[in-house]
């Protein structure tokens, strides 16, 4: 099995090399420039890589592990529902991207609290969008990388731990010493790993499995429910597939690592670009990696855990060393996703943080090169932490993760939403709708309260919407400074 | 700045309406195909044919049609256009 080592550190390699290339790219700027240019590549992304580094920080282990195990077990239903998040790219970019190019430009914005401090002006949304941020996305990373170190484990056979130190250190390392160039570069080369891939395993199954007819005809033989939208044993009621359309639907626009993209693009050209081949690469993707799953299925049944499909038909299906190379699939969307949260948290930390409380938004305090220092510094230690919990990781943070994708939903939505659109959105109504929001999705999902199949986010979205509206009325009204920089009157 | 805005919010509008089609056709092909019993299901290159037109069809017909409507309702409008009346605040 060593074999398949080879390609897989060659890969990784590849990686650092071409995030030490892109790092190099970066003009040498001063104070506030550096921030600029280390955590959002100085707004200089064209088409291609905006639309790669939207689709790999959005795609991790959950779309090419987690999912085609799930649809694994249910069949073609479930892939239905994970074409549901097709539009991810369009949406995010049609309805944020222009507002967020030109206000980032305007307020130097680097995160999405930088802009929500813009529009709402308050402490107490900055200090509750960087919780948010720190304690969802660390559980998350910790989640990402126990996947990727188990998809290695499966894969190659060498231990838990050695997949975790060889990928964990690689992903670390060029997300620290490159930051948003080197992330973005590596993005897009990962988004093109994982295309090639899902494209190599979806025809090693169909010809595994005698041609794409014999294989729906085999699962239709096992169970009909599997070739049916509401899956093996109608285990995905309508009303369950519906609330999808919020959780990895609309809801996406409260992502902030995918929100967080539109401040960086070059021009107009690269978003449109992005949005038409964005939609085209992610349905493509998505589609593949999902029915791979559920042909996989015909091929390997009896499975004890869904989740081992993905690299059991690497293993079992590919040569030794095309296995190695695809497993840099999964793996790859994994590490696309951890450093992009990587550089949020460190961004947090760095920006909506030190520099706006402790050098009260000056940074011509501070010399470059310390600035530069601090975030490098900053990123390596949130990177280690998060290596470093996932050998053991506290129950805690796999708690939280649970919560995590919904979680953020809950606290950024309506307040990127409505502070961009709505002109009467006031701090008190952004505050209330973060703190009720998240309060009815925790008590939702850990009171497992039947919602007759809906998903907790959509109670969630209504009761923030709601909670948003009314403490509105108790706000302040917007100042016209913040009217005229939002609206241009 | 404020054309810029208000055609930013156009577009937008453009989307959410892409995004409402892309949801009937989603639903219309896989309920309407596939909501009957899979043993009158009828069949496009070996799937089932609700499959076929809403997930194997659908992102590339979406991917056109945005190829389309970007080209033709999407305007390249200037991100960083200075602002005088701004200028003095953004500086903060």
């Amino acid at each position: 099995m060593n074999v398949a080592l080879v390609p897989l550190t060659g890969y990784l390699i590849l990686t650092l090399l071409l995030a030490l290339w892109a790092q190099r790219q970066a003009s040498k700027n001063t104070g506030s420039g550096f921030i600029e240019e280390y955590f959002i590549g100085g707004r200089a992304m064209g088409g291609f890589v905006l639309a790669m580094t939207i689709i790999a920080s959005y795609t991790s282990a959950s779309s090419f592990v987690g999912g085609p195990g799930v649809a694994y077990k249910l069949g073609l239903g479930w892939v239905l529902l994970a074409m549901i998040q097709v539009p991810t790219t369009f949406l995010t970019l049609g309805v944020l991207g222009k507002r967020f190019a030109i206000l980032g430009r305007r307020i130097h914005a680097v995160t999405i609290t930088d802009f929500l401090y813009a529009r709402y002006k308050s402490d107490a949304v900055v200090i509750l969008c960087s919780v948010a941020v720190l304690l969802f996305f660390a559980a998350s990373m910790v989640a990402q990388f126990i996947g990727g170190a188990r998809v290695f484990q499966a894969v190659t056979g060498y231990p838990y731990e050695a997949g975790l130190c060889l990928f964990g250190v690689t992903v670390v390392l060029y997300t620290a010493v490159g930051g948003f160039r080197a992330v973005a570069v590596t993005d897009a080369l990962q988004g093109v790993v994982m295309l090639v891939a899902s494209v190599v395993i979806l025809f090693a199954v169909v010809r595994a499995g005698g041609g794409m007819e014999q294989c729906i005809q085999t699962l239709k033989s096992m169970d009909a429910g599997l070739i049916t939208p509401s899956g093996a044993g109608g285990a995905i009621p309508a009303p369950m597939l519906f609330s999808f359309w919020i959780l990895v639907g609309l809801g996406i626009l409260g992502l902030p690592q995918t929100t967080q993209r539109c401040f960086g693009y070059k021009d107009s050209k690269s978003m449109h670009d992005a949005m038409v081949m964005g939609t085209l690469i992610i349905g493509f993707l998505l589609l593949f990696m999902h029915l791979a799953g559920v042909l996989g299925r015909a091929v390997m049944p009896g499975l004890t855990s869904g989740d081992l499909i993905i690299p059991s038909l690497i293993l079992e299906l590919l040569p030794p060393f095309w296995a190695g190379v695809f497993v840099a699939g999964p793996l790859a969307a994994i590490m696309s996703t951890v450093d992009t949260m990587l550089l949020l948290v460190s961004a947090s930390i760095i920006k909506d943080l030190y520099i706006r409380y402790r050098l009260k938004d000056d940074t011509s305090k501070i010399s470059a090169r310390k600035i530069g220092r601090m975030s490098f510094c900053c990123t390596l230690a949130v990177g280690l932490l998060v290596f470093l919990a996932s050998f053991n990781p506290p129950d805690l943070l796999v708690w939280i993760n649970l919560f995590a994708f919904g979680g953020l939903e809950a606290v950024f939505l309506w307040p990127i939403v409505l502070g961009m659109y709505w002109r009467r959105a006031n701090a008190t109504g952004a505050v209330c709708s973060m703190v009720a929001g998240v309060a009815v999705f925790v008590l939702l999902s850990v009171g497992k309260i039947p919602l007759g199949g809906v998903h907790a986010i959509v109670p969630t979205c209504i009761v923030s919407l709601l909670a948003f509206w009314l403490g509105n009325f108790r706000g302040r009204p917007v100042s016209d400074d913040v009217t005229r920089l939002f609206w241009g009157d | 700045m404020k054309k810029a805005f208000r055609q930013a919010d156009r577009e937008a509008l453009i989307t959410l309406g892409l995004y409402a089609f892309f949801f009937v056709w989603w639903t219309v092909f896989a309920f309407g195909l596939g909501s009957g019993d899979p043993e009158e299901y009828s069949y496009v290159w070996g799937l089932p044919a609700w499959f076929f037109y809403s997930c194997v069809l659908g992102y590339p017909v979406m991917s056109l049609i945005l190829w389309v409507v970007v080209r033709r309702f999407f305007v390249d409008i200037p991100l960083d256009a200075p602002d005088e009346e701004q200028h003095g605040e953004e500086k903060k």
